[in-house]
C-alpha cells in the first residue's frame, strides 16, 4: 500500500488528500444531519460554501495563476444563474426528472458563461492590469443591468422579450418568466448540498490538474514573463483565453448551483460588490493556492454568520480584521517581523547559536 | 431646447464626475494604486455638511469649510495608516486594503446615521438663470457645478506643472528612485496627493448632494465608481484626460437615461467604456508605454 503510494507524484498526493478531507467533512456533516445535530443557520451555510468555494478556486485560476486582475466574477456567475434558472423554470413541466433537468441546466449555465468567457478573454488580450480590472468590473456591471432591465415571459404564441414591465403583453394563461428586477421566482430547488460538494470536488481536481498540466505551465510563464513566454514559442492568445474561459464556466455552474437552491433569484446580488467579496476569498486564501482558496471562503463565509451577536458592528469589525490581516500579511516590515518572530527562525538561530559556542569552545 | 438643457444637465454631472476623477488619477499616477475609498470619502464629506447644516443649523460655508478639512485629515490618515505599509506590496493586496477601508468607512456612517437615505439641503441658494424666455432654465446647483469644476482644473493644471511640489509630484509619478535621488520627499509628496485628492473628494459631495439632493452611508460608492471609470476612460494618471472622460461620461450617462432607457444607462456607459478601452488600451489621453525586453 505505501509502495504504491509513494510511486505516484507529489502533486497527485496532495490533491488525493485534499479530495479526501472534503470528502471526510462532507460525510461528517451527513452525520451530524441525520443526527440533527446541525442548525438551520448552519445547513443554509453548507451550500454557500459549495459555491463560494467553486467562486475562489476558479477566481485565483484567472488571478493567481494567469496573474490577471479580474473584478467581474459575479457576472459569469450571474449569467450562468439565470439562463440555467430559466431553462429550469420553463421546462419544470416538460422534463419531470429532476436528475436529467439539472444535468441540462447545469451543462446550459457552463456553456453561455464560457460564451462570454471567451469574448472577455479576447479583451484580456488588448487591456491589461488595472485596465482589465477595469473592464471586468465594467462587464459585471453590465450584466447585472442587462438582467434587471429584461422581462420574459411566454403564452400560446411563444417568448415575449420587453425592457419595461407592461410592454410584454402576455395573453391569457401566459407566464412571466424573468422579471426585470425580481428576477425569477421558483427556480425549482434541484441542486442539493451533495451536488454542490460534488461539483467543489471537480472544480478543484480541473484546476489542480490544470496546474501541473502542460497548459498550466504555460499559463504560469506567461504571468512570470509574456515576453520570455512568447519567445519560447507559447500561443499566448490560446493559453489566456484558454485559463478565462474555464474560469468562467466554473462561475457559470456556481451560478447554477446557487440559482437553484434559492427561491428569487435577483440580479442586483451579483454587483462589484460579490466580486470584490469572491477576490478577498483569493487574496486571503493565498494567491495562486487553490486549498487556501477553499479554506479561505469557508472561513469568511462563516465569519460574518458567528459576529451575527455584535450586530452593527459586525461588518465594522469584518472591514477592520481585512485591512489588518493585509497589512499583516503583506507589508514588508510585518514580514520581517514574522520573519524574526517565527517559532521556526528561533530555533534555527538557537541551533546556530549553540553550533557557534561548541565551535568557539 | 430640450436636448441642450439635457445635455446642460449632462456637463453637470460630468463636472461631478471630473472632480472626483481628477483625485483617483492623482493618487494612480503617483502612488500606483487603485484607492476604492475615494468614493467613500466623497460620502463623509456629505455627511459632514449635512450634520453641521441640518443637525447643527449652522451656515453653508461653515459646513463646507469643515468639509474640506474632515475629508483631508481623512484622506491622509487612511494613507498613513492602511497604504503607506504596502507601498511595496503587491498591487492587489493594496487593492483589497482599499476595498476594506471603503467598507470601513461605509459602515461607521451606517452606525452613525442608520441606513435610512436622508434628505440634503441644497448648500446654494442661488436662482435659477433662464434663458430663450424661460424654456431653458438652469439652476444654480448647475452653474456653480460648471464653473468650480473649470476653476478646479486651470488651478490644479498650474499647480502641478509651475509649483515645486507639483513638479515634485510628477518626478515621483515618473521614476519613485529617481525622485527620491533628486531629494524629493516621496512620502510628503504622496501624503500632499492623497489630501489634495480628499480636499476634491469634499468640494465633489457639495456639488454632488447639493443637487441630487439625498444622502446614505453607500451614496458614494456608484459616483466613485463611475469617476473612476472617467479616469481610465480619459487615461489615468493625465489631468485633463480626467476632465475629458468625466464630462464625456456624463453626458453619455445622461443622454443615454433619457433617449434610451432609464434602467440601462449604466450598461450603456460601461459598453463605451469596453469599446473604448478595445480601440484605445490606454484611454483617450493615456500614455503609450513601450515594454522593455
Amino acid at each position: 500500500m505505501t509502495e504504491t503510494w509513494r510511486k505516484f507524484s507529489k502533486s497527485t498526493r496532495i490533491n488525493t488528500i485534499t479530495v479526501g478531507i472534503i470528502i471526510l467533512i462532507y460525510v461528517l456533516c451527513q452525520i451530524m444531519i441525520s443526527a440533527g445535530m446541525m442548525s438551520y443557520l448552519m445547513k443554509g451555510l453548507l451550500m454557500q460554501f459549495c459555491y463560494y468555494g467553486i467562486l475562489a478556486v476558479s477566481l485565483n485560476l484567472t488571478v493567481g495563476i494567469l496573474g490577471e486582475l479580474s473584478l467581474g466574477h459575479a457576472g459569469f456567475m450571474c449569467i450562468g444563474a439565470f439562463t440555467s434558472a430559466f431553462f429550469s423554470k420553463y421546462m419544470v413541466d416538460i422534463i419531470k426528472n429532476t436528475f436529467l433537468r439539472f444535468s441540462l441546466a447545469i451543462i446550459i449555465g457552463a456553456v453561455s458563461a464560457a460564451v462570454f468567457g471567451v469574448i472577455i478573454g479576447v479583451v484580456v488580450l488588448r487591456v491589461r492590469g488595472d485596465y482589465l480590472a477595469i473592464v471586468t468590473l465594467a462587464f459585471g456591471e453590465i450584466v447585472k443591468n442587462v438582467i434587471n432591465a429584461l422581462h420574459i415571459g411566454f403564452d400560446s404564441r411563444g417568448f415575449h422579450i420587453a425592457l419595461e414591465a407592461g410592454k410584454l403583453e402576455l395573453l391569457e394563461g401566459g407566464r412571466m418568466i424573468i422579471d426585470g428586477s425580481q428576477g425569477i421566482i421558483g427556480t425549482p430547488r434541484d441542486s442539493t448540498f451533495t451536488i454542490g460538494v460534488i461539483f467543489l470536488i471537480l472544480t478543484y481536481i480541473i484546476i489542480a490538474n490544470l496546474i501541473n498540466s502542460r497548459s498550466g505551465r504555460a499559463i504560469m510563464a506567461i504571468r512570470d514573463n509574456r515576453i520570455a513566454a512568447e519567445s519560447v514559442g507559447i500561443d499566448i492568445t490560446k493559453f489566456k483565453i484558454l485559463a478565462f474561459t474555464i474560469s468562467a464556466t466554473l462561475a457559470g455552474v456556481a451560478g447554477v448551483i446557487y440559482s437553484h437552491n434559492i427561491t428569487t433569484l435577483e440580479s442586483s446580488k451579483f454587483g462589484y460588490n460579490m466580486s470584490i467579496m469572491i477576490l478577498v476569498f483569493v487574496v486571503l486564501g493565498g494567491i495562486g493556492n487553490i486549498r487556501g482558496s477553499m479554506i479561505a471562503a469557508v472561513i469568511l463565509t462563516l465569519l460574518p454568520e458567528y459576529l451575527r451577536f455584535l450586530k452593527n458592528y459586525r461588518m465594522l469589525i469584518y472591514a477592520v480584521v481585512l485591512i489588518v490581516m493585509m497589512i499583516f500579511n503583506w507589508s514588508p516590515a510585518c514580514i520581517n517581523w514574522r520573519k524574526e518572530h517565527s517559532i521556526k527562525g528561533a530555533v534555527c538561530r538557537l541551533t546556530k547559536k549553540i553550533s557557534k559556542t561548541k565551535k568557539e569552545a | 431646447m430640450r436636448f441642450i438643457s439635457y445635455l446642460i444637465d449632462g456637463i453637470r454631472l460630468g463636472s461631478v464626475y471630473s472632480i472626483i476623477a481628477l483625485g483617483y488619477t492623482m493618487v494612480y499616477g503617483i502612488a500606483k494604486m487603485l484607492n476604492f475609498a475615494h468614493g467613500d470619502v466623497i460620502m463623509v464629506g456629505g455627511f459632514v455638511i449635512f450634520t453641521v447644516m441640518s443637525t447643527w443649523g449652522l451656515s453653508p460655508v461653515l459646513a463646507v469649510i469643515l468639509a474640506i478639512i474632515v475629508c483631508t485629515v481623512l484622506g491622509v490618515t487612511i494613507e498613513r495608516i492602511a497604504y503607506r505599509p504596502l507601498r511595496k506590496a503587491t498591487s492587489l493586496a493594496v487593492l483589497i486594503t482599499a476595498i476594506g477601508v471603503s467598507y470601513l468607512l461605509q459602515n461607521l456612517a451606517l452606525l452613525i446615521f442608520g441606513a435610512n437615505i436622508k434628505s440634503f439641503t441644497s448648500v446654494f441658494s442661488i436662482a435659477p438663470l433662464r434663458l430663450a424666455g424661460g424654456k431653458l432654465s438652469i439652476s444654480g446647483e448647475t452653474l456653480i457645478t460648471i464653473v468650480s469644476c473649470i476653476v478646479i482644473m486651470i488651478g490644479l493644471t498650474l499647480f502641478v506643472n509651475r509649483s515645486k511640489t507639483g513638479r515634485a509630484m510628477i518626478a515621483v509619478s515618473e521614476d519613485k528612485d529617481a525622485a527620491v535621488l533628486m531629494g524629493v520627499n516621496v512620502n510628503k509628496t504622496i501624503a500632499i496627493t492623497f489630501a489634495i485628492g480628499s480636499a476634491l473628494a469634499a468640494i465633489a459631495s457639495v456639488l454632488q448632494f447639493s443637487s441630487i439632493p439625498s444622502i446614505s452611508a453607500t451614496s458614494g460608492a456608484m459616483p466613485g465608481i463611475k469617476a473612476f471609470i472617467a479616469a481610465v476612460f480619459g487615461g489615468i494618471g493625465s489631468i485633463p484626460g480626467a476632465m475629458i472622460g468625466g464630462i464625456l461620461l456624463g453626458v453619455i450617462e445622461i443622454l443615454g437615461r433619457r433617449y434610451i432607457s432609464m434602467e440601462l444607462s449604466d450598461a450603456i456607459v460601461f459598453l463605451i467604456l469596453i469599446i473604448v478601452l478595445l480601440v484605445k488600451p490606454t484611454g483617450i489621453l493615456g500614455k503609450k508605454y513601450h515594454e522593455k525586453v
